[in-house]
């Protein structure tokens, strides 16, 4: 368990203290995996370092399993921090070095000396991560993706209970992104690690993740689990990124769908109640009419979920809306 | 007639400019590997302290750049009679080899050293960063990241530095240093012999071309992959 106590920092700029992040409490729990959303500036890739200490914060504790990181001096940080794995944007490696030893470099500084234990290591970590043709090559020889695969077998060299991802995926195609996500959550799953990522894309968080945290300049603005946060964005910045990820949607419209008559409703299915037919199976037994005006069908890490709009007429739409609401479907009526 | 007689007539003794080119090489091997073992340490010392690094110490920066400053911006053949009672208390002689090898250090070394510490500064600081993420002690970055990610910088900075005490030992000639430089002052420029001059000058330039060489193929070899 990661916990942020009344944590804040700030930076020193021409005897100015410029607020970084606001005074915040959060708990990330063990194994799960943990997005902080932002844009750029936002503060998101200092909460980051905080957990490492590669960045101190101005006030508050953060507290590892128990283990008081603020408090620790130099030597006992080094040896926390070889239990805390980190991947980074540029990848990060050692351009000097090949694939094998990149990998290995984190265990030779921790003291490993014995060759047969860190070839092993770094054999089984290669194989992990789909490079073990690729021990030899030097890190410019690789692609972007295969760069980051070999930042993560690094990160777990040392076998970490916690990887922190600093905006990961940012520098990939999309097709790469997709791969190292699903290696992400093959790790997380595999060796029940817990995952902190950041990143300022919604469907990162989307794929991997299974709660959220919003942060808009310096405040986290809103936290909870990814489903949650993406059927029903509270925040005006939360609502930005849900609607980023949304190609065509109508949000945003001051009065949507003004022209069209009827109750204007939208519905959030999740899990089980996405793949059900239940809407037909109301509007039949209840003898209401719907007209769908927006809908989507997605996934959020293995849950599905969707949104639909609709505009309903007839008699009987309260008993609809009970009937809907009773197979666990939400509604929120956006135009009675 | 040797063809090389008829080329130069007035060098009679082939064998001394064959012990000159010894002398520079000697002076220069053993000032070369002295100014990289003090100015390696001092460039490393410049870059940690220096602003916004590693272990910023604005006063310990300022006085050890300045110093280098110092040294740096006297002529070296200035610095040569300036140090002479240093270079007599340190090796017994102000002359020959043995007596050339401490200024040619002490002039050498503060170059190197920036030299050292502008390539280290190229080094990304993601992978710094990186590393400190791992639990890296500062000792295991200057000697595992800083100095291999550094090290085409390095041996680029070895090479200039090493054709600069060229010029360096050959300015020593002047003082009695001995070497290719004496030749060419005492037989060259004092004697009128102007042979002298056009062969030490040729030997040096043959020099300076084998260390560019050298070195070019050392950066390629071990720079950046």
């Amino acid at each position: 368990m990661i916990r942020f106590i009344d944590v804040h920092k700030s930076y020193r700029v021409g005897g100015r203290d410029i607020p970084a992040l606001q005074p915040f409490d959060l708990d990330i729990a063990d194994g799960e995996v943990f997005g902080i959303i932002g844009f750029s500036g936002a503060g998101k890739s200092t909460l980051i370092r905080l957990i490492n200490l590669l960045e101190r914060p101005s006030g508050g504790r953060i507290v590892i399993d128990d283990i008081e990181m603020t408090a620790l001096a130099e030597p006992a940080l080094r040896a926390q921090r070889r239990r805390i794995g980190m991947i980074f944007q540029h990848f990060n490696l050692l351009a000097s070095q090949t694939v094998a030893d990149n990998v290995a470099f984190p265990m030779r500084l921790a003291g490993e000396r014995d060759s047969r234990v860190i070839n092993a290591r770094v054999e089984e970590l290669l194989a992990r991560v789909g490079l073990s043709d690729h021990a030899d090559k030097y890190p410019s020889q690789l692609s972007g993706g295969q760069k980051q695969r070999v930042g993560i077998a690094r990160a777990l060299a040392n076998r970490p209970t916690i990887l922190l991802c600093d905006e990961a995926t940012s520098a990939l195609d999309p097709q790469t992104t997709a791969s190292v996500l699903e290696l992400l959550a093959e790790i997380n799953r595999e060796l029940e690690l817990t995952i902190v990522l950041i990143t300022h894309e919604m469907d990162v968080v989307r794929r991997v993740c299974d709660r959220v945290a919003i942060l808009d300049a310096g405040a986290i603005v809103e936290h909870g689990p990814v489903a949650d946060v993406f059927l029903h964005p509270q925040h005006p910045t939360t609502k930005r990124f849900v609607d980023e990820s949304l190609p065509g949607e109508t949000a945003g419209e001051p009065v949507p769908f003004a022209g069209v008559p009827g109750h204007i409703l939208r519905l959030s299915f999740r899990g089980e109640a996405t793949l059900a037919p239940s809407l037909s199976r109301v509007a039949r037994e209840t003898g209401v009419d719907f007209n769908i005006l927006a809908g989507r069908i997605d996934r959020i890490k293995d849950l599905p979920c969707g949104q639909l709009t609709l505009a309903m007429q007839g008699a009987n739409i309260d008993g609809a809306l009970a009937a809907l609401r009773q197979v666990g479907i939400e509604i929120e009526e956006l135009r009675r | 007639m040797n063809p090389l007689q008829e080329l130069f007539p007035n060098i009679d003794d082939w064998g001394e400019i064959g012990q000159a080119c010894i002398d520079t090489l000697l002076m220069l091997g053993g000032s070369l590997i002295l100014t990289v073992l003090i100015g390696l340490p001092l460039g490393v010392l410049l870059y940690l302290t220096g602003k916004g690094q590693l272990r910023p110490r604005p006063k310990l920066y300022a006085v050890v750049s300045l110093l280098v400053n110092i040294l740096r911006s006297v002529p070296f053949i200035i610095l040569m009679i300036v140090l002479m009672p240093v270079t007599y208390a340190l090796v017994g002689t102000k002359l020959g080899i043995r007596g050339a090898i401490p200024p040619l250090v002490i002039g050498a070394a503060p170059f190197f050293a920036r030299l050292v510490e502008t390539a280290l500064r190229e080094v990304n600081r993601g992978v710094i960063e990186a590393s400190q993420a791992m639990g890296a002690s500062l000792w295991q970055i200057v000697r595992h990241v800083l100095l291999p990610e550094a090290r085409g910088g390095l041996f680029a900075g070895i090479t200039v530095t090493a054709i600069a005490l060229v010029g360096y030992t050959a300015m020593g000639g002047a003082i009695g240093s001995g070497g290719l430089g004496d030749l060419a002052y005492r037989y060259g420029y004092l004697s009128y012999k102007s042979d002298y001059m056009l062969v030490t000058v040729l030997l040096l330039i043959v020099l300076v071309q084998l260390l560019q060489m050298i070195g070019d193929r050392i950066v390629a070899r071990y720079g950046s992959h």
